[in-house]
């Protein structure tokens, strides 16, 4: 069963004009069977490390986020771009449509990119991302996330989603969280603590694994 | 269990576009032709946050042919368009010409597929299989127009004249 959240969630204000109505069903061909990896996209030698884009250290929390990105059947994708961007630790977006009354970091311009090795591992350096207040509703926060683009080895693959921290409060008044209505799909999108991985007296480490539908799964109920 | 999809949101403008996303094939490639498009609400509002992305088949018809992207990467401007300059695929198999289209946008919860197919292309549409499962006021929003350097795409999020969207 696909884990993905209904195009249509009135909590979610946005979707209301932007939702199709209608998912056709298609025999998947060669064209969907198929997929870029990007894997040769020219990558610089600190793009895996958003701390490393300025002149100096964004403030912030240091954390490393990793993880692998798998097939549902476990096989990993290997030699894949992995794309993320996200807010600077005070919730501020550097794009003119973020009005948010937070600082900007010079340090930090919130956008990275890597591609996985044979076993479909990723690694990024970043700051944890603050929570921001949006217009949804009187009120409304986004939990601290940061945003995820990953393709597998099919059309049918191709993943953009957010990842969230272990406990954060804001979970339960976020409608594009609870668009998941599977609560353990909810659970995949929150990268994990892992001790094991922070580097001492440097940065705290969380595991996001990624797991891509079946390349033949039916993404729509 | 799978990581479900969530929206891009409004500030992938940050993180996604690439200077050359729109290139599939460079400036310059014989036979490269310029599909352009706008993205439309249910409102028939333009999208100004919305993004493009194209899979393609080479002009023979092949996949993931090595040295040919295939791959074309537009986000929306403030009028709502956008533009990917590629080479017309072939046709595959029983399937005419044809480009594969992911939708995303700030309100979409999961990227929406969709195809172009090319006006100039009459016969090979009448015998594609993809286009024969559909009604023709369906049809018709897939097949793109001839126009100026290349073919024009709109896509409409929703409406009563709502793009064609296939479950991938």
């Amino acid at each position: 069963m696909s884990s993905h959240p209904p195009l249509d969630w009135p909590d979610y204000k946005s979707t209301r004009l932007r939702h199709p109505t209608l998912m056709r069903p298609l025999t998947l061909t060669e064209t969907e069977l198929t997929s870029p990896r990007l894997g040769d996209r020219p990558l610089g030698e600190h793009d895996h490390d958003l701390t490393a884009h300025g002149q100096g250290e964004p403030l912030g929390e240091r954390i490393i986020v990793y993880g692998q990105v798998l097939e549902g059947d476990g096989r990993p994708v290997p030699e894949t771009l992995v794309e993320i961007w996200q807010a600077n630790a005070c919730g501020r977006y550097r794009h003119a449509g973020d009005q948010h009354p937070a600082p900007l970091d010079p340090n930090f311009e919130g956008a990275g990119r890597c591609v996985t090795d044979k076993e479909g591992r990723y690694r990024f350096v970043t700051i944890k991302p603050g929570a921001y207040p949006w217009g949804n509703h009187p009120n409304a926060w986004r939990p601290q996330h940061i945003h995820f683009s990953v393709f597998g080895r099919a059309l049918t693959q191709r993943l953009v989603t957010q990842m969230y921290f272990p406990g954060d409060p804001l979970f339960e008044y976020d409608p594009i969280f609870n668009s998941v209505r599977d609560e353990q799909a909810r659970r995949r999108m929150i990268c994990a603590f892992d001790l094991s991985s922070t580097k001492p007296d440097w940065a705290l480490a969380y595991r996001f694994d990624i797991v891509l539908q079946g390349r033949e799964a039916t993404p729509f109920e | 269990m799978t990581t479900p999809a969530q929206t891009v949101g409004p500030y992938f403008s940050i993180g996604l576009p690439w200077d050359d996303g729109p290139d599939v094939v460079p400036d310059g490639t014989e036979g490269a032709i310029w599909l352009r498009g706008t993205v439309y609400d249910g409102a028939r509002d333009p999208i100004p946050d919305a993004m493009i992305e194209t899979w393609q088949a080479d002009p023979d018809g092949n996949y993931e042919t090595p040295g040919f992207r295939a791959f074309g990467r537009c986000p929306t401007d403030a009028d709502g368009t956008w533009a990917i300059r590629t080479v017309k695929p072939g046709a595959s198999g029983d399937q005419a010409p044809h480009i594969a289209v992911s939708v995303f946008a700030r309100g979409l919860l999961h990227r929406v597929v969709t195809r172009i197919y090319f006006a100039d292309e009459e016969a090979a549409n009448a015998a594609d299989p993809v286009l024969a499962g559909l009604d023709d006021a369906a049809r018709a929003t897939l097949i793109a127009a001839r126009e100026g350097d290349g073919y024009r795409f709109d896509v409409r999020l929703q409406g009563d004249d709502e793009t064609a969207f296939f479950a991938v």
